[in-house]
């Protein structure tokens, strides 16, 4: 169920002098069972590129294969290929409804036509998915906590069972402690459901962590599309670009400018300290 | 498209008509629409199109982006010309069918449309010539008087401010919330109405909550800053009439009276 | 005299029922007792619900105390004839940067606080383009709102309120909504302002990056105050913050980690030049 990005280009306001190019000539594929980090800072062109995933935008040029089959030709259904890649957006929990949390989670798997009885399935499954307890299911979705009214807006997309997950930056706007239980919630609906996720974020750190892909996005382009180490290796057009490495990847660039010898295709805390560790004892 | 209704936007150019005082702005317009209806002969409306032919030029806007401003009133404008052209009694000129053109219908007609365009045009020039701030400011000064008959004219002009401010961001968030739940499977284009009109329950919500969370924010906001209405207030920008205001007041008098004269005498 | 003063503190959401009865009590603000000198750069940190954000719109008076006292610069917020000039001397920037925004032209903006303190207009266009340049906006000062980034928005802002004069500005989460530029920008300004024009800065933030250049830090747990010190302090108790739940900058977290392992290393690692410098010292010993 790959989807393929083929020449795509964006451009809003076509025709007007505010004309303006958002995606600029971009090719990647996105492999089944994949986590992708899609990187770049406010106005690099991300959002509106995953708008094009689900065929909520439609490209000025250029087009998207899903499963081999051209998104825009016309005979395509739009609404299987929204069950299929599921959006969220960001903020999403700006888009509840319902007067409880579990109607508003069986929103999505309703309008695919499903059963009731598949629909409340549904819902139930992607709530706990995302570790919504029994007792919030029929409280108003309003008077749920930040991060928890984001949890409920994710399970309302997580519903419709996509096979892939884009989620435009999850965790904006949550306080440490919801950015890092909705990003292990997001591995662990990765691992019980196998399907592939686009994580769309500003953060390195929090990319770093998850994602075996990364994308970097600058300027309406792709600049780099590899594995996070290999991306990291560009640290300093990455710092050019305001977008910068993981803060311990940052540090052993610097460790190794002062003369030690350690390796600087370092992501997390723990290979560092190891490292370090190394060639102290040395 | 929403965007194409140019009509009411703020058209930015370098010219005395921009630099006018608002309030003279708003009651040139305002007599410049009484006129159009104190008017009953076509050497009034002649006279009319030249007071808005010398305000056209003199505001350097380009005549065809005025234009582009009344293809949203392009219906209105073809059917009341069409309504009147065939539904008022007299002589009659042409008929076919069951209808019949009248000469008291083709004269009443050709009014009509004249002076729905001079309206739009005439309230155009105002708008496309006056920051929406500018217009506020106007509205609240030159209004100021009706505070003694206790009409909050601060307040509804405080309102009218927040609101232009607000309405991009609220479109915006329209269009986002759509697209959110289109993506969830929702479909806003069915060709049912009853489904359609249902279909909208899941953005209006949403929408309604954000622009209270919104509101609610931005009271707080301004009692922070110390906003307490408009007593004892100070103005950054003060409305002042200058000399060439005076000059505007004293052509906008002149035509008024024109106006007044050849209906009495034509 | 302190600037900020708060005397057992405590502050109690009250839900009530469609009846008005009583349905539950929440106590955001729990028996805080602080106090801030004029000039100060302190920090607020915590988790969303940890009450920093109440005990910050007591010092703006828009929240009164349940119970316990507010002093801003001596005036006592409990008492309504103060109300306006604790206003004058505190402001305050929130977190959305569009919802604070009111006027349509950036410097129309920054001049609303003076206008509505009754500043004569001569005065208001020059602390209006003063505090532009101080927070480096002066440029766009003719632009739309709508057409800035989310930092420039926040930027504006902090003017409007710098536009004041005010001795104190309380920022309630200004970065949370921001990417990593908009959120340095914001930091940058706010800095300076202490720097230079040496205004009282009380940062809330959920970002621990942010806080490094604060003379005091505080953190809120449950409506108390948790800890207290400098940042070196507050980072050299890297286990208590993890036990918190709130995030350690990597650097201070892998100079820890190296410590636990033996390595002779300082507490509080706070940047990337301190732990190079920390491991040529232990390198060459």
């Amino acid at each position: 169920m790959s989807i393929i990005v083929n020449h795509l280009t964006y451009r809003y306001n076509e025709g007007t002098p505010m004309e303006s190019v958002a995606v600029d000539d971009v090719s990647f594929k996105i492999e089944d069972g994949e986590f992708i980090g899609l990187i770049g800072h406010t106005g690099s062109g991300k959002s509106t590129l995953v708008q094009h995933l689900n065929g909520i935008l439609k490209p000025t040029s250029g087009s998207v294969y899903y499963d081999g089959r051209d998104v825009f030709d016309g005979d395509f259904d739009l609404k299987v290929l929204r069950s299929n890649v599921g959006l969220v957006f960001q903020y999403p929990e700006h888009q509840l409804f319902e007067t409880d949390v579990f109607s508003d989670v069986c929103f999505g798997p309703k309008n695919l036509g499903l059963s009731k009885k598949e629909t409340e399935l549904r819902a139930y499954k992607a709530l706990k998915l995302v570790g919504i307890e029994d007792d919030f299911f029929y409280q108003s979705p309003f008077d749920l906590s930040g991060g928890q009214k984001r949890r409920v807006a994710i399970a309302g997309v997580l519903a419709m069972e996509p096979k892939v997950l884009v989620l435009d930056e999850p965790t904006a706007g949550l306080d440490p402690k919801g950015r890092d239980d909705l990003l292990l919630s997001l591995k662990q609906v990765k691992e019980e459901t196998g399907c592939t996720i686009v994580l769309v974020s500003h953060s390195m750190e929090d990319v770093a962590l998850y994602a075996d892909r990364i994308i970097v996005m600058n300027h309406a382009k792709i600049v780099y599309d590899d594995t996070p180490v290999n991306v990291f290796r560009h640290y300093d057009k990455l710092k050019e670009m305001g977008l910068g490495v993981p803060e311990i990847t940052s540090a052993m660039y610097k460790l190794r400018a002062a003369g030690f010898d350690v390796p600087t295709d370092i992501i997390t805390v723990n290979d560092a300290v190891d490292a370090i560790m190394k060639i102290m004892r040395a | 498209m929403l965007r194409d209704i140019t009509l009411g936007q703020y058209y930015p150019a370098e010219s005395v008509i921009h630099r006018l005082d608002p309030r003279v702005k708003l009651f040139g317009t305002l007599v410049f629409l009484v006129s159009l209806f104190i008017t009953d002969n076509f050497i009034g409306y002649a006279l009319a199109l030249c007071f808005l032919a010398t305000a056209i030029i003199v505001s350097k806007v380009p005549l065809s982006f005025i234009m582009r401003g009344l293809k949203a009133i392009i219906f209105l404008l073809i059917f009341s010309v069409l309504i009147n052209l065939f539904m008022t009694r007299g002589e009659v000129v042409v008929s076919f069918w069951k209808l019949s053109i009248t000469k008291e219908g083709i004269y009443v007609a050709s009014f009509m449309a004249i002076r729905i365009l001079f309206l739009i045009m005439g309230s155009s020039i105002m708008t496309l010539t006056t920051t929406p701030n500018n217009l506020t400011d106007g509205l609240e000064k030159g209004l100021g008087f009706l505070k003694i008959f206790r009409v909050p004219v601060h307040e509804i002009a405080m309102m009218m401010s927040i609101a232009l401010r607000f309405i991009p961001i609220l479109m915006e968030e329209t269009d986002k919330i759509m697209k959110a739940q289109m993506a969830r499977g929702a479909d806003f284009e069915s060709k049912k109405l009853t489904k359609r009109v249902k279909s909208l329950v899941p953005l209006l919500i949403p929408l309604f909550v954000s622009a209270f969370r919104r509101a609610n924010d931005l009271a707080t906001a301004m009692e922070a800053r110390c906003y307490r209405g408009g007593k004892g207030r100070t103005k950054m920008k003060p409305l002042k009439y200058k000399k060439r205001d005076a000059l505007a007041y004293l052509i906008i008098f002149a035509y008024l009276a024109g106006m007044i004269l050849v209906r009495r005498f034509f | 005299m302190e600037i900020v003063k708060t005397k057992n503190l405590t502050f109690d959401y009250i839900r009530r029922d469609e009846d008005g009865n009583v349905e539950g009590i929440t106590t955001a603000v729990d028996n805080v007792s602080l106090s801030v000198k004029p000039g100060e750069f302190i920090a607020i940190l915590g988790h969303n619900g940890s009450g920093k954000s109440t005990l910050a719109k007591h010092i703006n008076a828009i929240l009164f105390p349940t119970e316990g006292t507010v002093f801003v610069d001596g005036m006592d917020t409990n008492d309504d004839k103060n109300l306006w000039d604790i206003r004058k001397t505190a402001g305050m920037v929130f977190q959305n940067p569009d919802n604070q925004i009111i006027g349509q032209v950036v410097e129309e903006d920054v001049g609303f606080g003076p206008e509505n303190m009754g500043v004569p207009t001569d005065e208001i266009l020059e602390r209006v383009a003063e505090s532009l340049k101080a927070v480096g906006m002066y440029e766009f000062r003719k632009k739309s709102p709508n057409r800035l980034s989310g930092g420039q928005k926040q930027r504006v802002s902090i003017a409007g309120v710098l536009a004041m004069h005010p001795k104190c500005i309380v920022l309630d989460e200004p970065t949370a909504m921001l990417d990593p530029i908009g959120r340095k920008e914001v930091i940058r300004a706010v800095t300076a302002l202490n720097m230079v024009e040496k205004i009282t800065i009380i940062l809330i933030t959920h970002y621990m990056n942010e806080i490094v250049g604060a003379d005091r830090v505080f953190v809120m747990d449950k409506g108390h105050i948790a800890m207290e010190g400098t940042p070196r302090e507050i980072f050299s108790r890297v286990e208590e913050l993890k036990a918190l739940r709130l995030d350690v900058p990597q650097v201070t977290s892998c100079a820890h980690e190296l410590k636990k392992r033996g390595l002779n290393i300082p507490d509080g690692i706070l940047t990337e030049a301190e732990l190079v410098e920390a491991l040529k010292n232990v390198y060459h010993s």
